[in-house]
């Protein structure tokens, strides 16, 4: 990506966050170090009057850390004109894991089987067909968390009737997967601008390879298919800025797991140092947004 | 330094603090988050909720 020059007196970026993490002083350092303005937005704070169309930011970056306030703070920026990254559909996208798996199939890109079963009773029948090992996961939620691995039908039943107790009718809409036999690991790139900033190997004793499990993160060199496969990926979703989570099958063969609208990059600094300078690449991106916005 | 309101532990600050920070409490290990820097205030961090993540 080629950095985009500002005019002097270009309006300052936002910067929201409701949560100060090492990711986010990295951007924040990268804006001062380039001496480009800013605010930061605490989305805690933020309301917007709909009558209120003036963009106070053009370009906002969104680092809000819960996604339904990132996904109505990118809403309500947008309806009044400011252009934010990741945009509101993009996180609409990334944030369901169902509506990723058929962006992703729309795109042609390899994923595991999937299903969506509108009960846990009709999971059964969806795991059913999918076979065993499966793994369910709640439509929203990150961090491996609630994620759960079956290794056959009567494990299936036991976790489905949790599930069916669950009180909110949105817990009972259950996405099922395929268990693709895998390394003990998988890949995370990330995608800023449509280029891949760099590739890390996520390693975990456990079967869910989190860094925010504790997975270890190590190089991984960006090779042409993982490169390709990544910012597909995140093109089909609409994601400026992305982490894109890729698995290895037994043959070797890559498949696209999930595209991820806030992408978390402490862990890809560790392996990477230098040479994933996630940051700059965020900042860069938004100088070229803002350049076009003005142009 | 400043004090964790949770354990009353004294717990060290970045080379450059800003609000909204979160720092660990190096006794308890609570999050706590910048809330002023003059005065410098902390308080424990807001609890991770249900959708927090990437």
């Amino acid at each position: 990506m080629t950095p985009a020059t500002r005019p002097a007196d270009a309006a300052p970026f936002g910067v929201l966050a409701s949560r100060l993490r090492t990711d986010e002083k990295r951007v924040l350092e990268a804006l001062e170090r380039r001496r480009m303005p800013y605010e930061f937005v605490d989305s805690r704070a933020l309301w917007r009057d709909l009558a209120d169309t003036t963009a106070r930011w053009p370009v906002v970056l969104n680092r809000e850390i819960g996604h339904t306030r990132a996904l109505y703070a990118a809403r309500a920026l947008e309806a009044a004109g400011c252009t934010v990254l990741n945009s509101a559909r993009a996180i609409e996208l990334c944030g369901d894991k169902y509506l990723t798996s058929v962006a992703l199939r729309d795109a042609g890109l390899p994923t595991p089987r999937t299903a969506l079963a509108l009960t846990p009773q009709a999971a059964l029948d969806a795991l059913e067909a999918i076979g065993y090992p499966a793994v369910i996961k709640p439509l929203t939620g990150s961090w491996g968390r609630l994620v759960a691995k079956l290794p056959d039908a009567e494990s299936a039943a036991t976790v489905l009737e949790y599930v069916a107790a669950l009180p909110s009718p949105a817990s009972h809409l259950v996405y099922a997967q395929e268990l693709v036999d895998k390394p003990d690991r998988d890949i995370r790139v990330i995608v800023v601008g449509d280029e891949p900033v760099g590739a890390v190997y996520r390693r975990s004793s456990d079967w869910r390879t989190n860094v925010a499990r504790g997975a270890e993160t190590l190089r991984c060199e960006v090779t042409d298919d993982i490169a390709k496969l990544a910012v597909t990926a995140a093109q089909c979703v609409g994601a400026d800025i992305a982490g894109v989570d890729l698995i290895e099958d037994a043959a070797g063969q890559l498949m696209v797991l999930e595209v991820n609208h806030g992408v978390e990059f402490s862990g890809f600094r560790r392996a990477l140092g230098d040479d994933a300078p996630v940051a700059d690449r965020i900042v860069d991106l938004l100088a070229a947004r803002s350049a076009s916005c003005s142009g | 330094m400043v004090t964790c309101p949770e354990c009353e532990g004294s717990t060290t600050l970045t080379e450059q603090p800003r609000v909204g920070e979160i720092l660990e409490c190096g006794d308890c290990a609570s999050e706590l988050e910048v809330l002023t820097l003059e005065p410098l205030q902390v308080a424990l961090a807001p609890e991770v909720e249900e959708d927090w993540g990437e």
